[in-house]
């Protein structure tokens, strides 16, 4: 069989053109419309998650690392958002009464007289949104480098990822007076003067938001189809061989790990924009391996899969512990096992092998590759 | 942070606090022996382990109400009963476990991990719905209580002995398992080659199911001595399933050795920090250090040589 060359391929096959237009249209289209503003910022709370799958879309499923410290970029992002926001709603006039004016009010609460040195860059909103980004990227960069360099993979990574997970939100819970401890940083009001909480201001960040994810699926989707991404499924199958072959795998592993740091980084960022708030509680380990359930749901090498994925399992979530908050942990429990077990590549394996067959009339598309096709190491 | 202290004063604290770290080094040791039975000679990844020790833990806490209701003659020395128990409930979830999940994912690995994690959420919320969301203590016969006084700042409660005692037990008696038995021996064939094992008429599946099962018995023991000093609810056992995991991963994920030395020294480490800085600092201090030194060595302490 010839391989199809890079060339040949078109940047998406006529058929995602087609997702990514329905995608598009239900997020920004037909959700503003069909819902009230409550649910539509719910919704936007649940699209910032779907940054953090996008990213494990292609560092878990494409190169094969599971990360289960996503939650660690996704705060990082956050609250490097939040202590901007923090500092503009602390300005002396607004803190008069304390006994500090001028710095955030836990802060006050927490006797500490001056502003830490690592909030005064947060002053500024460019240095902000830089950081927004860079912080967690050169966070992961730090950490790929030290892990993938000493070929630590596999289950091991996953174990250590989930330790500094730990460790992050052990340390914002202990250092109340500078990260504002179990609660967050809350009460946040304007962004460089723009009231961030009235509802026409969160359909404006909703918009922004659903634009975010497309452009972030669009790069992920350049990189999927690039000699890059064809690499890391190379290394994902058998990183003897590419290694062999003269690749520097590190690196490239090193590359998927912060690329995924990044879009969850500005998942978080919008997050705490949308919201209002950010709190260790996003940061730990069940929040993180709750990330890997959306990407694994919505199948872990589709993109737009992700996004589905995590919309229905956080749809689920609202709505079944609402009603039956006892069922719920028994059906997210049920869920990872279902996934793995029966439905290792999700949603969209199911519409790959199910739907997508009937729409086109054309003879059946090969079967979807295996999640970890034959014989791979088992480290 | 010295300064404020006499030698003397310090000697005692270093006691005491070193005293605190054996018990926590008992419940390391006990936890993180199921678990490298588990991941170190299977490689999977059991993030559920954390509630079969619950399991264990709610094993005796049943037993101690039952003796103490309808036996209460034997009571002093229920807690026996209860760790076979303990060993029996929790080994054949287990087994049950490996049979209807893990066996169809050991090619995939980082897969075990998240049907685990699924797991250990259903166990999490069936105990809440069985036993209730809050935390249940055991009552404790009357041998257990009281504290030995070794010098005027120093004493030594007998629970803690006792906990300890039972660690060094466990922990000899799945060594000469291991290293003394046939079944050790098949399982140590096993990990080292599968295929050549199962050549040789290792019956691989049975074997796997009995580490299993075992793996997970140890961790109800675990959560046995674990309810004799400190008390119970749904959601214990996720508080230790890292600092068990990172335990395993330092020591060397295939050695015993490692996994005991390891325990030892995280467990010390982080009880003489908690004295002198806070609880939370001496944690992160502490996990950071592990982290930092895998991060260089990341094959762990002590590692098995064997030709692959």
């Amino acid at each position: 069989m010839k391989l199809p060359t890079l060339n040949d391929n078109p940047f998406m096959k006529p058929m995602e053109w087609v997702s990514l237009l329905l995608l598009a249209g239900l997020i920004l289209v037909l959700l503003p419309l069909a819902l009230d503003s409550f649910r539509l910022n719910l919704v936007g709370k649940y699209l910032t998650y779907a940054f953090v799958a996008l990213g494990l879309v292609i560092c878990w499923g494409y190169c094969g690392i599971l990360s289960l410290g996503q939650g660690v970029f996704f705060g990082l992002g956050g609250y490097c958002m939040a202590m901007y926001l923090k500092l503009e709603a602390s300005s002396v006039e607004n803190t008069r009464i304390q006994s500090t004016p001028g710095i955030p009010d836990f802060m006050d609460w927490n006797q500490v007289t001056a502003l830490p040195w690592f909030w005064k860059p947060f002053h500024s909103l460019p240095l902000t949104l830089i950081a927004v980004v860079a912080v967690p990227t050169l966070f992961a960069f730090v950490i790929g480098a030290a892990m993938f360099k000493r070929r630590v993979g596999g289950t091991y990574f996953a174990i250590i990822t989930q330790a500094i997970a730990a460790i992050l939100t052990i340390l914002i819970v202990g250092q109340q007076g500078y990260t504002g401890g179990i609660n967050g940083i809350t009460d946040l009001r304007t962004l460089n003067g723009w009231d961030i909480r009235t509802d026409a201001a969160k359909t404006i960040l909703y918009f922004v938001n659903g634009g975010l994810l497309i452009a972030c699926i669009l790069v992920a989707q350049a990189v999927k189809r690039s000699k890059l991404g064809r690499i890391l499924v190379a290394m994902r199958d058998k990183e003897d061989r590419v290694r062999f072959s003269g690749y520097a795998v590190a690196s490239f592993k090193i590359f998927a790990f912060c690329l995924a740091a990044a879009f969850a980084a500005v998942g978080g960022a919008m997050f705490t924009l949308q919201v209002g708030f950010m709190s260790p509680s996003f940061v730990g380990i069940v929040p993180s391996i709750e990330m890997v359930i959306y990407t694994a749901v919505g199948g872990r090498l589709s993109l737009f899969g992700a996004v589905y994925g995590t919309l229905l399992v956080n749809w689920a979530k609202t709505s079944f512990s609402e009603s039956f908050p006892e069922l719920w942990l028994f059906g997210l429990g049920a869920l990872f096992i279902a996934v793995v077990l029966a439905f290792p590549n999700g949603l969209a394996g199911i519409w790959r092998q199910h739907v997508e067959p009937r729409l086109s009339r054309k003879p059946k598309s090969p079967a979807l590759p295996a999640v970890l096709p034959h014989g791979a190491p088992a480290e | 942070m010295f300064g404020d202290y006499s030698l003397g004063d310090l000697g005692a604290i270093f006691a005491m606090q070193g005293f605190a770290g054996l018990i926590l080094f008992s419940v390391y040791v006990l936890m993180a022996l199921g678990l490298a039975i588990i991941f170190g000679q299977m490689g999977v990844i059991n993030m559920a382990h954390g509630e079969f020790m619950i399991l264990g833990a709610y094993v005796t806490y049943l037993c101690s109400g039952f003796f103490q209701s309808n036996l209460p003659a034997l009571f002093p020395g229920y807690f026996f009963v209860a760790m076979v128990l303990a060993f029996l409930a929790a080994g054949a979830l287990g087994m049950l476990v490996e049979w209807a999940l893990i066996r169809h994912l050991y090619k995939r690995p980082l897969d075990t991990l998240l049907a685990t994690w699924g797991l250990s959420l259903i166990l999490q919320q069936a105990y809440r719905s069985i036993f209730g969301a809050r935390e249940v203590g055991v009552e404790l016969p009357s041998w257990l209580i009281g504290s030995v006084q070794v010098t005027d700042a120093i004493e030594i409660p007998i629970n803690g002995m006792f906990v300890m005692a039972v660690t060094v037990l466990i922990t000899v008696a799945v060594a000469l398992l291991l290293f003394a038995s046939r079944w050790g021996r098949q399982v140590r064939a096993v990990m080292q080659n599968r295929v050549m094992a199962g050549a040789v008429g290792i019956d691989t599946d049975r074997v796997d199911r009995a580490t299993f099962g075992i793996g997970c018995g140890i961790a109800g023991i675990a959560g046995a001595a674990f309810t004799m000093i400190g008390s119970t609810g749904p959601t214990s056992g996720q508080l230790y399933i890292v600092d068990t995991f990172l335990i395993v991963v330092f020591g060397g994920a295939a050695s015993l050795l490692g996994t005991i030395a390891s325990a030892f020294s995280i467990s010390q480490t982080q009880s003489t920090l908690e004295f002198f800085l806070s609880g939370s600092t001496a944690k992160v201090l502490t996990l950071l250090g592990v982290v930092a030194i895998l991060m260089l060595r990341p094959q762990g302490l002590f590692t098995l040589k064997v030709r692959r």
